[in-house]
């Protein structure tokens, strides 16, 4: 299931997990998109206007009630950017679903915004870098998580975080139980995002 | 670890048909886009460009047709421009399947209209492209570069460094920067061009016009290039996407 909220890139996240293996529904029907076996949330072009679009499906509900559920959610670029606290963009203050603690904020680099294929450090044990972590994925953004503020102990299982670098590292992708997102594009990817969206559905 | 330099095979489409004029003026048949486009995919391009060169005289639907067929197969990033003018044929194009629209001439005419795609889509959609040359003979700017309409046929006499700046400042995320004095002389990317807009803009620069050989294509990422794009020499089979990719990873440059 893909979260429908207005966002840019509906059909090519719904053809490249079509070609991973999934029978896949576009769909702002929040009772759809809580009961699917897994719920994708894409995302391109700025946070506020991501999260204005999330809030008007109820997508921060939906997501929520899926979680607490043990149900399967990915998002995807800023659709991953929004499961985090706060996004400043443009001097803009935003706040994000809160599902992890941390900024979304301006990165350093020569040349912004970072666009093209690029490595990662992927987490020792990622179930959806397997197979793929040496290669490269496609990125298109300015802003990012720089610092990964959640910390674990004992008892609970620490996230998996997969970080890259242009100009400064920033996170890559998270593997938090049933909550991963990964900051690019695993649908324009070619074969190695291919493979990534095929690892994240054999996990449902 | 660093972002890969980019290997972009340039797709003109006329009518829904792939097509490579020198200096954009003798028209000869490369074959179907989609083909190509799948073609590329599986030699290794980073990206892909389709310019709609004939889409000032119509067949919108076909070039739309084209995107969405090409969409249903290639799964890299795909750049769509000529002829966009608007908001709604930014939209169009990204609901078809294209990534990132290329927008010139219209941006020329109304420079907010980069900032209204750019809010609207996001930046990371939108392309400038910028037709420089040298200024001709009654032409005069700073840098001493001027923008050119109509594939290269028309004058503005607007400073091409200073324009790279303004569009970026308004909202490119990219810029697809052609020389139209090198571009069909296949005599090399017009390096102190690659430099010039180089030194003032600081969005990803895709240098076009002028690859001939396989030599050309370090200088230009040398000059500051962060993609590197050509036609006719893959079209024509003179030169394959690795074997560029080859010479730039012996250069020392990343590629994927």
């Amino acid at each position: 299931m893909v979260l429908d909220y207005g966002s840019g890139n509906l059909r090519s996240a719904e053809r490249a997990l079509t070609r991973a293996g999934a029978d896949v529904t576009v769909t702002s029907d929040v009772a759809l998109a809580e009961n699917a076996d897994g719920l994708v949330v894409p995302g391109v072009g700025a946070f506020e206007a991501c999260m204005r679009g999330i809030n008007d499906v109820r997508g921060g509900r939906t997501i929520g009630r899926r979680l607490a559920g043990g149900r399967p959610v990915l998002g995807i670029c800023v659709g991953m950017q929004v499961l985090f606290d706060r996004g400043l963009e443009h001097g803009t203050d935003t706040e994000g679903l809160g599902e992890w603690p941390g900024v979304v904020e301006s990165l350093e680099a020569p040349v912004l915004p970072h666009m093209g294929w690029n490595t990662v450090e992927a987490a020792s044990g990622s179930a959806l870098f397997a197979g793929v972590e040496s290669e490269r994925f496609y990125f298109v953004h300015s802003y990012a998580v720089k610092r990964w503020e959640l910390f674990t102990h004992g008892r609970t299982t620490p996230p998996l975080v997969t970080w890259a670098e242009h100009g400064e590292p920033f996170v890559a992708a998270v593997e938090n139980g049933p909550l991963s997102a990964v900051q690019f594009h695993p649908e324009k990817s070619g074969d190695a995002g291919g493979q990534l969206l095929r690892n994240w559905v054999a996990t449902l | 670890m660093s972002v890969a330099i980019r290997v972009i095979p340039c797709l003109d489409v006329d009518a829904g048909r792939v097509v490579k004029g020198v200096n954009f003026i003798d028209l000869r048949d490369a074959g179907d886009p989609v083909e190509l486009a799948r073609a590329y995919d599986l030699q290794g391009a980073d990206e892909l460009v389709f310019l709609d060169i004939t889409a000032s005289s119509g067949n919108r639907e076909t070039t739309l047709d084209v995107v969405r067929r090409t969409a249903e197969e290639v799964f890299i990033p795909l750049t769509v421009g000529g002829g966009v003018r608007t908001v709604d044929d930014v939209d169009r194009l990204l609901r078809a399947g294209a990534d990132k629209v290329g927008i010139n001439t219209a941006a020329i005419h109304r420079p907010e209209f980069v900032s209204e795609a750019a809010e609207r889509f996001g930046s990371q959609c939108v392309v400038v492209s910028v037709d420089a040359r040298r200024c001709p003979a009654g032409i005069d700017t700073d840098s001493g570069w001027e923008i050119t309409t109509h594939g290269g046929r028309e004058s503005t006499g607007i400073d091409a460094i200073a324009w790279a700046l303004r569009v970026a400042e308004l909202g490119a995320g990219e810029i697809l920067l052609t020389s139209m004095d090198a571009d069909g002389t296949k005599e090399g990317f017009d390096i102190a061009l690659i430099k010039a807009v180089r030194a003032e803009v600081n969005v990803p620069l895709i240098a076009s016009g002028g690859a001939g050989k396989l030599s050309h294509f370090v200088p230009a990422v040398v000059a500051g290039a962060d993609a590197v794009l050509a036609a006719s020499v893959f079209h024509f089979g003179q030169l394959t996407i690795a074997d560029v990719k080859t010479e730039l990873r012996s250069a020392g440059y990343p590629v994927r």
